[in-house]
């Protein structure tokens, strides 16, 4: 089954690449844009979905750190 | 008294690590895939960017074969420093409490830091006086100590803040302005700055070979 692993930096924390980004979008001309939050996506083909959630707490996010969010995709493997 | 020296795929600062320690005893280095630890009296997870720091800094190293032994080692009281990304391994391996996040200052910073000694008792800090300040530079872009309060109140309340930044040169953002971190049982020590790039006078400070320094004595008095 393909799934998809959201990661976040946890509410509160500090995040100096979403300042960057956020900073820089006045420069193109974006205004009103803020609050900007950079986390990562893992997406994997995987037999036990049961797994998903020791594997994103172990290794994929560190939980004092980062949220994660599992979700099961539909679509068939390519 | 031997010291050994991790090596994984991405170390940069081993040999540094291996030289420094080589100025207080014997150091040699171990392999990331090997498991024997060759009878070593403490382990160093040295500098450098294992594993290519995919994912998370040290999230990938902690798993290496070497690792599972050290975790051993420490459980059993062994010495254990970790410097620079060696601190983000032991963290991210549950040694040492918190985690290292990415710089507030938004780059990857070098330069030399004051790092006061919060901690002079321990088994990494007993040749440096209370309240002395160690001049050892710093180079990393992930070295911002990140725990929940609770954490930090009682990491604070154990002793088990040994070393602060100046507040004038917590570049990274560190909470708290925290450096250097043990753990509570006091035989695994982390800290972001580079005691081994210190302790050569010919490169100005050699307030860094301190800390091995106090590593020999804690091991000499553990063999007594």
């Amino acid at each position: 089954m393909r799934a998809r692993v959201l990661v976040r930096p946890k509410e509160g924390i500090l995040d100096p690449q979403g300042e960057a980004v956020e900073r820089a979008l006045p420069a193109l001309g974006f205004e009103g844009v803020s609050d900007v939050r950079i986390g990562r996506m893992v997406e994997l083909e995987i037999d036990d979905p049961a797994q998903l959630e020791e594997i994103s707490g172990k290794l994929l996010a560190n939980p004092l750190v980062e949220d994660f969010e599992v979700q099961l995709l539909d679509e068939p493997a390519q | 008294m031997k010291f050994g020296v991790l090596r994984f795929p991405g170390s940069c600062d081993e040999v540094d690590a291996q030289l420094a320690a080589s100025r207080v005893g014997d150091a040699v280095l171990l392999w990331h895939g090997d498991r024997d630890l060759q009878g070593v009296d403490a382990v160093i997870v040295p500098g450098g960017f294992s594993y290519g720091d995919y994912l998370r800094a040290g999230a990938i190293a902690r798993f290496s074969p070497v690792m599972e032994s050290v975790i051993d080692f420490a459980g059993d009281g062994g010495l254990v420093l970790g410097i620079c990304n060696g601190f983000q391994v032991l963290c991210e391996a549950g040694l040492l409490p918190g985690a290292l996040l990415p710089n507030a200052n938004r780059r990857f910073t070098f330069r030399q830091v004051s790092l006061e000694v919060v901690e002079p008792g321990t088994a990494f800090t007993s040749e440096c006086e209370a309240g002395e300040r160690l001049s050892i530079p710093a180079k990393h872009g992930s070295g911002r100590f990140h725990a929940d309060e609770a954490t930090l109140d009682g990491l604070e309340s154990n002793g088990q803040v040994v070393l602060r930044y100046d507040p004038a040169e917590n570049f990274n953002g560190s909470l708290r302005d925290i450096a250097g971190v043990r753990n509570e049982a006091g035989n695994v020590f982390g800290l972001m700055p580079h005691p081994e790039h210190a302790v050569d006078p010919l490169t100005g400070s050699t307030d860094g070979l301190k800390i091995f320094e106090s590593m020999r004595t804690a091991a000499e008095g553990a063999r007594a």
